[in-house]
């Protein structure tokens, strides 16, 4: 995973609330058994006036001009402020897959969804939390100077805006270091080895049943 | 010591470790593994070189993508139209093959929605950890057990660790107390209570479900009422295991048996919030408020009673919920205070991980037998929750009442619900749907969708529009 610890980059404004991870990614895109190659269908439904699918050249779709990563000074915008509840739905890891492979490196809101803000510090993207009153400034901020820019700095907890206001915003210790290491969790836990050999010893003697494999016995042909 | 809720107790049992930096390494007893959200795990494994832990500890099954269609499942994975389907799901069945993972395939009598059929086979049980990568994993949360969507990177961390790193999630407890009318479902009971606490009123949470309306139902609707718990923000919905739950579990496949079975159950009564647990958040409703209810807008929480009517702009106090709003009328084609019963309806689908179990299927068929449906609809489809419940609903006949009634009878598979494979809404079409999202394009591009109970639905296809099932016949 890529490292996040410092980033600067211009702010795209996409004022909506609840927007839901079938929304940044559509299901039809989730039939690839790759990681990589979501980026031209995020946000798919808003960003293209047409039904997309997975094998069309998206160079040749009609654009929606109104849709802000459409427009020619958010472009290339690498933060995303946005509304509340931001990536509810389904648990789709291709959500973040979409957001980082278009170049979305950080998403700034006053609330996530649960496991959206989970799946994110898996691939390197910074979710930000901020007051709700910070955000409706910033919004208004963006609407009156387009091509705004943030400075992140992950050490420190800090973005600053090129309106020179500074914020800073919380984040926990382990996800914060899973960021600015790029961490490989696996590795993190399967040092924990042993007191998981340790669990699970303790709890087979008590508790048997809760380790009876799941057979196959065999497969019943309808 | 200080007393527990049922959550804390789930947490508790299954810490391995606590981490100096405030997260703990979790235990996981149950993965289920569908094609959608494993292939990218599956290849994080081979890249680092790394073996699935615990083999035993995982079910797998084609699900999202399957064809529903009896004639293209006939000859198995070879006859799936869909290339891109086709090799998802052999790419789960490669993997299962490889790492010794038990999987009921697609023409397995009882592969199904992971979601159906992991409670079926009695895999789901009290007090026990259950992931999976899918949202709706909350379902098996009815068993008294700790279950939660997790995405791919968990999906891969659970096969090669068999934990998850997590932090604890807040308490939360919704009490639904007294007794709900006749034609009111656990649907409707989780329907509303969305619609009143809001899609993020759970988030950071683990909702607990309880009060008599709850103990009242059977397992089929706790799971319902659980399967949407990630509806209401939270990744864990939780009901209390009790008899209901463990004559539930008695002599399912993967239920314990014999001694095993006495010491379970003497095991899964412990599981259950003190008496004076805290909770840090409470929500109570009575059960007799409750009507049928319909979704008019583009998330769960825009929803109201089937004698009421889409808001008007001005009963919404902030901008930003007038201009969701707006976008969700304009997305829905309808208009201010128009009435449910007046939404013009083109498909019906009965099916998903919420409702698509037998007593769904009874409840469906009791308001369609010896009718039509509407002729105004374009299509009405029946998809069982797995390959058992098909069978029992063969059984008792329920298929030959659909299907006489003008119903599409369908093989197991999500289907509609998020319309991957061929099942889908086209643009600006209207649907009664027995699913759990109306999001935008959820069910097909431009698709507009309408949340209901299964009796909602069933008898929106013979009326052509939604009828208060209370008074209709
Ligand atoms: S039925 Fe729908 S909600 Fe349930 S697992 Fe399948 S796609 Fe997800």
């Amino acid at each position: 995973m890529i490292p996040f610890i410092q980033h600067h980059g211009i702010v795209a404004p996409l004022d909506r609330a609840n927007i839901d991870t079938d929304l940044i990614i559509p299901k039809q895109f989730l039939k690839s058994v790759r990681r990589t190659g979501f980026g031209p269908h995020l946000f798919d439904q808003l960003r293209y006036l047409d039904e997309g699918r997975p094998e069309m050249d998206n160079d040749k779709r009609p654009l929606n001009h109104d849709f802000i990563l459409n427009q020619p000074a958010y472009r290339d915008a690498t933060i995303l402020l946005t509304r509340e509840n931001f990536g509810c739905g389904s648990s789709r890891e291709h959500a973040p897959w979409a957001l980082l492979d278009f170049g979305i490196r950080a998403i700034i809101a006053p609330s996530f969804a649960d496991i959206f803000y989970n799946n994110c510090f898996k691939n390197g993207i910074l979710p930000i939390i901020l007051d709700t009153e910070i955000i409706d400034r910033l919004f208004r901020e963006a609407a009156s100077q387009p091509g705004l820019t943030a400075d992140i700095d992950l050490t420190r907890q800090s973005i600053v805006m090129s309106t020179l206001k500074e914020y800073s915003f919380p984040i926990d210790d382990y996800q914060k270091r899973c960021l600015l290491e790029g961490l490989d969790d696996i590795d993190m836990t399967l040092k924990s080895a042993g007191r998981i050999d340790l669990y699970e010893q303790q709890r087979r003697q008590a508790y048997p049943w809760l380790f009876n494999d799941l057979h196959a016995k065999t497969s019943i042909a309808r | 010591m200080s007393a527990k809720t049922l959550y804390d107790k789930l947490w508790d049992f299954h810490v391995v470790e606590d981490r100096p930096d405030g997260t703990s390494l979790i235990y996981i007893d149950r993965h289920l593994l569908h094609e959608v959200t494993s292939p990218q795990a599956f290849e994080g494994l081979k890249v680092s070189g790394r073996k699935v832990y615990r083999p035993g500890a995982n079910l797998a099954m084609p699900d999202h993508n399957v064809p529903t269609l009896r004639q293209e499942r006939s000859s198995g994975i070879a006859g799936i139209r869909d290339p891109l389907a086709k090799l998802q799901i052999e790419t789960l069945h490669s993997n299962c093959t490889a790492h010794g993972i038990t999987e009921f395939d697609l023409n397995d009598k009882r592969q199904g929605i992971v979601h159906v059929v992991g409670p079926e086979q009695g895999m789901s049980q009290p007090g026990m950890t259950i992931v999976c990568g899918d949202s709706h994993t909350s379902t098996h949360g009815a068993f008294g057990a700790l279950a939660q969507g997790i995405g791919t990177s968990e999906v891969e961390h659970v096969l090669a660790t068999q934990c998850l790193i997590q932090k604890k999630s807040k308490n939360m407890l919704i009490e639904v107390t007294g007794h709900t009318a006749d034609g009111v479902s656990a649907k409707d009971i989780i329907l509303c209570i969305i619609g009143r606490i809001g899609t993020a009123g759970g988030s950071g949470h683990a909702i607990e479900f309880g009060g008599s309306a709850i103990q009242a139902l059977s397992m089929e609707g706790r799971m319902t009422i659980c399967n949407m718990a990630i509806e209401a923000g939270a990744r864990a919905g939780i009901i209390a295991a009790d008899t209901t739950t463990f004559e539930y579990l008695r002599d399912r496949p993967y239920a314990p048996r014999g001694r095993e079975w006495d010491m379970a159950v003497t095991h899964w009564q412990s599981f259950t919030s003190d008496k004076d647990a805290v909770f840090d958040k409470r929500f109570t409703i009575q059960a007799d408020e409750i009507e049928p209810q319909v979704t008019w807008g583009t998330s769960p929480q825009m929803v109201t009673g089937v004698s009421g009517s889409v808001p008007a702009v001005d009963d919404f106090n902030d901008e930003t919920s007038r201009e969701s709003f707006r976008l969700a009328l304009k997305y829905m084609g309808l208009v201010e205070k128009q009435a449910v019963t007046d939404i013009p309806l083109d498909r019906v689908f009965i099916g998903s991980c919420t409702n698509s179990r037998i007593e769904d299927l009874r409840a469906a068929a009791a308001m369609v037998e010896g009718k039509k449906i509407a002729r105004s609809l374009r299509q009405a489809l029946v998809v069982p929750g797995s390959g058992l419940v098909r069978d029992q609903a063969v059984h008792e006949g329920l298929d030959h009442v659909f299907r006489s009634a003008g119903f599409e009878w369908r093989e197991p598979g999500c289907s509609m619900c998020l319309a991957m494979n061929e099942d889908k809404l086209g643009e600006r079409e209207h649907c009664a749907s027995t699913s759990n999202r109306n999001f935008e394009g959820r069910q097909g591009y431009g698709g507009r969708t309408h949340l209901v109970s299964p009796a909602m639905a069933a008898a929106a296809a013979i009326a052509g529009r939604f009828v208060d099932i209370r008074h209709w016949r």
